[in-house]
């Protein structure tokens, strides 16, 4: 049985690692590569590393980072920001990336994830999708870092990345994101409904009880994180000792039985 | 002790690499045949497709490095994943194509094999060992490893099976000939079940 992943969300600004509330406010919380090392130490299921200024400024994916950064990985690393073009997602996928992930550009241009599905395989390919309530309770799809509203109803383009190939959805709450107060259950479980491939939840963990009903409730295959690692003493091991708890199938912490 | 790692073209190599040297093994990025003949180990690692793969193996000159090394001077090697699936006698993927042919056996889709679950088969998944083998040291049974693949190793023989994963259907996870090894998980991405899966292939 395929297991319910806990993975950590690393935010990269320029030069270092930052986390916002609602996408904003950003703030400073480390460097990428001792977080990493920290991560990889801790035997994390996964980790995405998203350069978040990357499109905002029309920034090339940074291949050498990233090339350093994966050699640190032993284990999936996903990879995002400024993607745009196929010759980018060979550059990153061979510098290391496991899985790539595409948020703005993939409006601009929604073929761009039949060609990469076509050429690296849907399991390399997370579609992100970052979401907005507006006032009459819709959820609305923004690109750009949260800045740009894309007018696309959010089941709606699930859908169609879904059809087109996408392996994964990255689903963030930008009104839940860094508040800590939980996902947003409703989003979740209305895209969750709405197609088959696995669905990451990201936006407001705050406590291990959210990641929980995130899975239980919404129907969530991954869980994604990053305030509540950086700022709290939870970590992605006590998560999934809390989900493990009430039955959800987790990846157990490797304990050699003699050796290493 | 000295690994070659073979670089053929077919993905990345870092965290292979990496996982080796922090095992404090001496890596080679081998990019010639001849780079075989001084190495106590061969990794034949690899993402893609099979017909490709062999495609880029045999233009390379490395079909008969890899019978010279393998089988003449009975040098021990890991297959991960592709590399795994390559060691078989004959593979699907891209139309019939013929492996290396170090463990009898042919390479078939997950869905021929009864597997109706979404294809590929990727993530954390419990890998069961019927007996524990050398490259399963210190390993428990039902420990996670990191999968990403669409097809599968079918032994002639159930004596070449080392451990089996269930997705859908039973499918083989670690095989294994002699000196011979091959497993269709990541064990470069699996963290630390998979260093000490690459520390038994060291140590084999």
């Amino acid at each position: 049985m395929l297991k319910v992943r806990v993975i950590p969300t690393l935010l990269w600004k320029g030069f270092g690692l930052v986390k916002g509330v609602a996408f904003n406010s950003w703030r400073q919380v480390g460097t990428v590569l001792p977080a990493i090392k920290i991560y990889n130490a801790r035997d994390v299921d996964e980790m995405i590393l998203m350069d978040i200024e990357a499109s905002l400024l029309s920034i090339e994916p940074d291949g050498d980072s990233i090339e350093s950064f994966a050699e640190e990985c032993s284990m999936p690393l996903t990879v995002g920001g400024g993607i745009n073009n196929l010759e980018q997602v060979q550059k990153l996928l061979y510098a290391g990336a496991d899985k790539v992930t595409l948020n703005s550009s993939l409006y601009e241009t929604p073929t761009l994830i039949n060609v990469i599905a076509s050429h690296f395989g849907s399991q390399c390919l997370v579609a992100s999708i970052d979401v907005r309530q507006n006032g009459l309770g819709k959820y609305q799809c923004y690109s750009h870092a949260g800045s740009v509203p894309t007018h696309k109803c959010v089941v709606q383009w699930a859908k169609e990345v879904a059809d087109r190939g996408a392996g994964e959805i990255l689903l963030t709450s930008i009104d839940n994101d860094g508040t800590m107060q939980g996902y947003d259950l409703d989003l979740i479980s209305q895209v969750c409904q709405s197609v088959d491939i696995p669905v990451i939840a990201s936006g407001g963990a705050g406590k291990y009880q959210d990641m929980v009903d995130a899975v239980q409730q919404a129907g969530a295959s991954a869980v994604a994180a990053a305030s509540i690692f950086h700022f709290t003493e939870m970590t992605p091991a006590g998560a999934k000792a809390a989900l493990h708890k009430v039955g959800v199938p987790v990846r157990k912490i490797f304990a050699s039985n003699r050796g290493l | 002790m000295k690994v070659a790692i073979i670089n053929y073209g077919m993905g990345n190599l870092g965290s292979v690499r990496r996982a080796f040297e922090d095992l404090g093994a001496e890596t080679i990025i081998a990019s010639t045949p001849d780079d075989l003949l001084k190495v106590d180990k061969i990794v034949l690692p690899g993402v893609g497709a099979f017909t490709q793969g062999m495609a880029r193996l045999s233009a390379e000159g490395w079909v008969p490095a890899l019978h010279n090394a393998v089988i003449n001077r009975k040098t021990p090697i890991l297959g991960i994943c592709l590399g795994m699936q390559m060691l078989a006698t004959q593979g699907y993927e891209g139309g019939q194509t013929e492996g290396l042919g170090f463990i009898p056996g042919e390479i078939q889709k997950l869905d021929n094999l009864g597997c109706k679950l979404r294809l590929p088969h990727v993530g954390w998944n419990e890998v069961y060992y019927p007996s524990v083998g050398e490259i399963f040291a210190c390993i428990n049974s039902a420990t996670d490893f990191y999968f990403v693949h669409s097809y599968a190793f079918v032994p002639d023989s159930e004596e070449y099976i080392r451990a089996i994963v269930n997705y859908g259907t039973e499918i083989v996870a670690a095989i294994q000939k002699s000196h011979i090894f091959g497993c269709q998980f990541h064990p470069e991405k699996s963290s630390k079940a998979g260093r000490q899966l690459l520390k038994n292939f060291l140590n084999y």
